[in-house]
């Protein structure tokens, strides 16, 4: 076998190098923040004051130019009055990685700072469950809608001239709206997300729909198929699988939209969590809060992924029992709901 | 091949006395297809095409009927036609006497491409047409399971078809259209992406499968070997438009083998297709416009 080169067109890599790159993927990123971090002659554009001195509105802990601790410094040597002592650092937004790897286990710990306010998990479960209604209610009637588009003419003449156009209205201008038709609480949050979702699924869903093989509805007829069973034997089960798949890369978009949907009304969820601590200055908990939306997405998807494999045997070869549940679902089946 | 040797052949159209009983007793049995006038046109920006013009054809219970001509014929039309997946300009199709409106289960159809069920194994892919024409589920797994066995792949019932060898696939397709229960077997190019040594196989199988199953082949080909190897009677199109070129009763006696390809009956047939499908190709080479491109004494013919 021929040495492998890391750069050829069009060609996979071997599995090893494959998941060295995913991790060197995660990795390079935090190397390079952490250099910027803890390296004082990359970036360091401030100093924490440790020492204030005689400068009188210096106090220890504050945050100042670099450019200004020198003038003032300067200023009290001239004076023959003690200088401040400090540490080159970043700004406070750009906090450490130890720093927020530490604040991944004490956000948790933290009581909110005002009573009556959300734990971080708290937050988190609420934006969960948002997110959880907005793009189910959107999935159970897009869904079906987009596959009926796909397969009839007559649902895709009449319903995607409407929503082509409604897809390019932004979600979040419906959020005054949403609010005065359905209150301050959750329910104007769901209606937004299920605004982002809904319209672009219906016409991703279509269109995957109409991918469907020709040859695989000519073979179904020839064999007796009626246009009830060409549809939920042959139209469904050979678009489930792409219609999956687009349903993952959607509920990625529902993400996006939430954090627009939980300013509306009543702010609440991570959103909150971000801006409240982003208030207090509290910038270690806003990464920590940020990166972890993103462990979860990122989570989802890998748990999609695998279960993808398991109901769509035929796309991998292996079988499974939720395979046989499915194959009984989609096989050809006595009773249907629309039996000649 | 030299024209010594053409000329050495006997005239496609005698029939040694076998042959020509058995060409009798297919012609005693009932029509089952009947094919009166037909024509198809599109419509096109540059006006109208005629694909098909006035095809007149008859075939008798479990004939094999092969229909060949030069690209651009309308071979696959037809067969579309035949199948009801498309319909005629003018003229019918009739299927014991019933004119044909429609895809129906009574004409199954093997088509080129795979057209397998992919989320289907092989047993559920030929229990497809039982199941939709309303037969309970184990009577249909029975005699799916009959089918698969008679296709030689009882081993590959619970694989998946992209589990499958192209050939394999296009076996189970087989199986899965005769299983349903059809009159006739409509098969457009099905084994044009095999290989040839598979091909070769498939064509035997087939032989094997039609022998034992009450059915009438209609099988589209550009192959002409294949066509001689396989068929009764061959219809020869011509293109543009379609029309009825010549309709051959194919002198070689069955049982078939692969033998037969060099015996005379065959090469007549075959030469008599080259002459009324290539009428001009194969006499003389054509002259690329090329220069010599290698050194001196380095030469390879």
């Amino acid at each position: 076998m021929p040495k492998s080169r890391w750069l050829t067109v069009g060609k996979e890599l071997p599995a090893n190098r494959r998941l060295l790159l995913a991790v060197l993927s995660f990795l390079i990123p935090v190397a390079i923040w952490g250099a910027v971090s803890y390296v004082p002659f990359l970036w360091h554009p401030q100093v924490r004051i440790e020492d204030p001195g005689d400068v009188l509105y210096f106090d220890a802990g504050d945050r100042v130019e670099l450019a200004l601790f020198r003038e003032e410094n300067q200023r009290m040597l001239d004076a023959g009055m003690s200088p401040a002592q400090g540490v080159r650092a970043n700004p406070v937004f750009l906090p450490a990685p130890h720093e927020v790897a530490v604040a991944f286990y004490t956000a948790f710990k933290t009581p909110p700072r005002r009573t009556g306010d959300a734990w971080l998990h708290e937050s988190l479960w609420h934006s969960i469950t948002i997110i959880f209604w907005g793009f189910t209610l959107s999935t159970l009637i897009g869904v079906p809608l987009g596959v009926m588009c796909g397969a009839f003419s007559l649902f895709s003449r009449l319903i995607e001239p409407f929503v082509e156009f409604f897809r390019y209205l932004p979600a979040p201008a419906f959020g005054a709206l949403a609010v005065a038709i359905l209150g301050i609480n959750d329910a104007p949050k769901i209606a937004i997300i299920f605004i982002g979702t809904f319209f672009q699924q219906v016409l991703i869903v279509a269109n995957t729909t109409r991918r469907v093989e020709p040859a695989l509805l000519e073979a179904a007829q020839t064999l007796g198929a009626s246009r009830a069973q060409l549809f939920t034997r042959v139209v469904v089960p050979a678009a489930i699988t792409d219609i999956y798949n687009d349903l993952r890369i959607l509920l990625g978009w529902a993400w996006t939209y939430l954090i627009v949907a939980e300013l509306i009304g009543r702010s609440s969820g991570i959103t909150f969590f971000i801006s409240q601590q982003a208030r207090y200055r509290n910038f270690d908990n806003v990464f920590a809060a940020i990166i972890m939306i993103g462990i979860i997405g990122l989570g989802t998807d890998m748990v999609l992924s695998w279960m993808g494999k398991r109901l769509f045997p035929w796309k991998t070869g292996k079988g499974g029992r939720l395979a046989g549940f499915l194959g009984r679902l989609f096989g050809p089946r006595e009773q249907t709901v629309f039996t000649r | 091949m030299t024209d010594d040797t053409f000329a050495l052949l006997p005239d496609y159209r005698k029939q040694s006395p076998e042959v020509a009983a058995r060409f009798q007793k297919i012609k005693e049995r009932e029509v089952i297809l009947r094919i009166e006038n037909l024509t198809r046109e599109f419509s096109t920006e540059q006006g109208t095409v005629t694909a098909l013009r006035d095809i007149d054809f008859q075939a008798h219970r479990r004939e094999f009927v092969c229909v060949i001509g030069p690209s651009g014929c309308g071979k696959s039309t037809f067969i579309r036609l035949l199948a009801g997946l498309d319909y005629p300009t003018a003229g019918r199709v009739l299927l014991d006497g019933i004119e044909v409106d429609g895809p129906g289960p009574d004409r199954g159809m093997v088509f080129q491409g795979y057209t397998l069920f992919p989320w289907l194994t092989v047993k559920r892919n030929v229990m497809f047409g039982l199941r939709m024409q309303g037969m309970g589920a184990t009577q249909a797994e029975r005699e799916a399971l009959q089918w698969v066995e008679l296709i030689g792949l009882d081993k590959y019932a619970e694989s998946y078809p992209a589990q499958l060898s192209g050939g394999m696939k296009q076996r189970v397709a087989i199986a899965r259209a005769l299983a349903a229960n059809p009159r006739i077997l409509l098969m457009d190019e099905p084994f044009g992406a095999l290989d040839a040594q598979t091909r070769g196989q498939m064509q035997s199988h087939l032989l094997q499968i039609w022998k034992h199953v009450d059915v009438t082949i209609l099988f589209i080909t550009h192959d002409l070997d294949e066509a001689i190897y396989l068929a009764d009677r061959i219809l020869v199109l011509k293109a543009n438009p379609g029309e009825v070129n010549e309709i051959i009763e194919v002198p070689v006696p069955r049982p078939r083998s692969p033998e037969q390809f060099v015996s005379p009956e065959f090469l007549a047939t075959r030469r008599r297709l080259e002459e009324l499908i290539h009428p001009t190709a194969g006499r003389r080479e054509e002259r690329l416009p090329i220069f010599k491109l290698t050194q001196a004494g380095d030469e390879v013919e």
